[in-house]
């Protein structure tokens, strides 16, 4: 028990980021995390003893948020990124770094999901590539050429971007 | 200088994610070196990942909320479990009483028609028959024939009256009785100090075959079996005989009949 809380703890901040970053809802991110460490406690005895913890937390996580996300297509209630209130976001463009911030997470919104999962979990919360394979359930050269692709993809979808922010700056 | 080994777009990200051999990482740089579009792009990728940990970076910076606190995870999940064992306990409690009230129905049931109902039947009708002194049978030891024939057609089975002489015990006669389960054959004997013991004989509809048991109806006891569907009880005041060779007798002639 103490083993389980050592190993789970120090993931839990991370949990809560990737999660925040896939569904861009505070309370919505917390659920899922909270229904992450509820299966993770209930399965706890099932994991492979040589899998490492953090992988296999993410995993569940990700697994989570995949299934939520086809329930709510399926119900067609997918808010289109436009709607969402900037309040909302997990960041407030509150200042000049803000806005940087705020048109990377809206750019990576527009990516299809399978680039998201893997440039957040590699970039953001460092997991090796095989780590990565491991949580997503794909080969490692799916993982090498999403990364591939969702990077292009987020770089074009930011440089799309930077003439409104510009603008901006000029306006100020 | 030998040539690089051509570089490939796995190994750039590897450079860019700081996890390249160190084997190849100065031929990625001459590679970028060379080409500033590449290292643009590289640039590019690389500004992206830091204002994604930058604009991620102050939700794993929040304190947790106590929904994810993982003891409390685990305490909710403990008490999940133990109202789910409560509930499974009770389940359990309840198929007990169920079973028990099943299995013990006998106890609280007017009486079964096994070898236990036997047994209270043979004592109940020795203590009517065998302590009447003015006509404790119907038919006398001298009209044994007729008794035999009455009882075995009453029963619709070929029953005999023991001959307990060996044992002590004088027939006296007997008679037909009832029973809860039917019609009986009961037989009285008497011992040398003018003692009684019954033997009662009735077709069984369960428990058609039952080892000899002993047992004990306050100051009666009993011995009771069954064979090929006659059951057998043999009933004497406690400790004014063993019963045991008596009803051993009882059932060795009953088999040669």
């Amino acid at each position: 028990m103490t083993d389980m809380g050592q190993l789970i703890e120090p993931v839990i901040p991370g949990l809560r980021r990737y999660a925040n970053a896939l569904v861009r809802d505070p309370a919505e991110a917390d659920d899922l995390v909270q229904d992450c460490l509820e299966r993770a406690v209930a399965r706890w005895g099932q994991r492979r003893a040589d899998g490492d913890t953090r992988s296999w937390l993410y995993a569940i996580l990700h697994n989570l948020a995949v299934n939520r996300w086809r329930t709510l297509r399926r119900r067609g209630v997918m808010a289109p990124l436009e709607a969402v209130d900037p309040g909302s976001l997990s960041v407030a463009p509150a200042q000049e770094h803000g806005l940087a911030r705020a048109d990377v997470l809206r750019a990576l919104d527009r990516l299809p999901d399978e680039y998201r999962g893997v440039i957040l979990l590699v970039t953001v919360e460092a997991l090796s590539y095989a780590e990565a394979a491991r949580v997503l359930g794909v080969p490692l050269g799916t993982v090498m050429s999403r990364l591939s692709r969702g990077r292009a993809r987020l770089a074009s979808a930011m440089a799309d971007d930077a003439p409104v922010r510009s603008h901006l700056r000029r306006v100020k | 200088m030998s040539a690089d080994r051509p570089i490939g777009e796995d190994e750039l990200h590897a450079y860019l994610d700081g996890v390249l051999d160190e084997g190849r990482q100065a031929a990625v740089r001459r590679y970028l070196d060379a080409r500033p579009e590449e290292r643009a792009r590289l640039a590019a990728y690389r500004r992206q990942g830091e204002a994604l940990r930058e604009a991620l970076a102050p939700v794993a910076d929040q304190p947790l909320p106590a929904e994810l606190n993982l003891n409390a995870i685990l305490e909710r999940r403990r008490r999940t479990l133990a109202a789910r064992r409560r509930v499974a306990a009770a389940a359990a409690i309840l198929c007990i009483g169920g079973l028990s009230g099943w299995f013990g129905r006998a106890a609280v049931a007017p009486p079964a028609r096994g070898i236990d109902a036997l047994g209270r039947e043979a004592v109940d009708n020795h203590a009517v028959y065998a302590s009447d002194t003015l006509r404790p049978v119907e038919l006398a030891s001298d009209q044994r024939a007729t008794l035999i024939r009455w009882v075995s057609e009453r029963l619709d089975a070929p029953v005999q009256a023991p001959d307990l002489q060996g044992a002590g015990y004088r027939f006296l006669g007997g008679r037909l009785v009832t029973t809860p389960n039917g019609p009986a054959a009961l037989f009285v004997y008497e011992g040398a100090s003018a003692d009684r013991l019954t033997v009662m004989v009735r077709p069984m509809q369960i428990d058609r075959n039952r080892s000899m048991s002993e047992r004990s109806y306050g100051a009666l006891e009993g011995v009771t079996w069954s064979k090929d569907g006659l059951g057998f009880s043999v009933v004497a005041p406690r400790a004014s005989t063993d019963l045991r060779p008596v009803a051993e007798q009882v059932r060795r002639q009953a088999s040669f009949s």
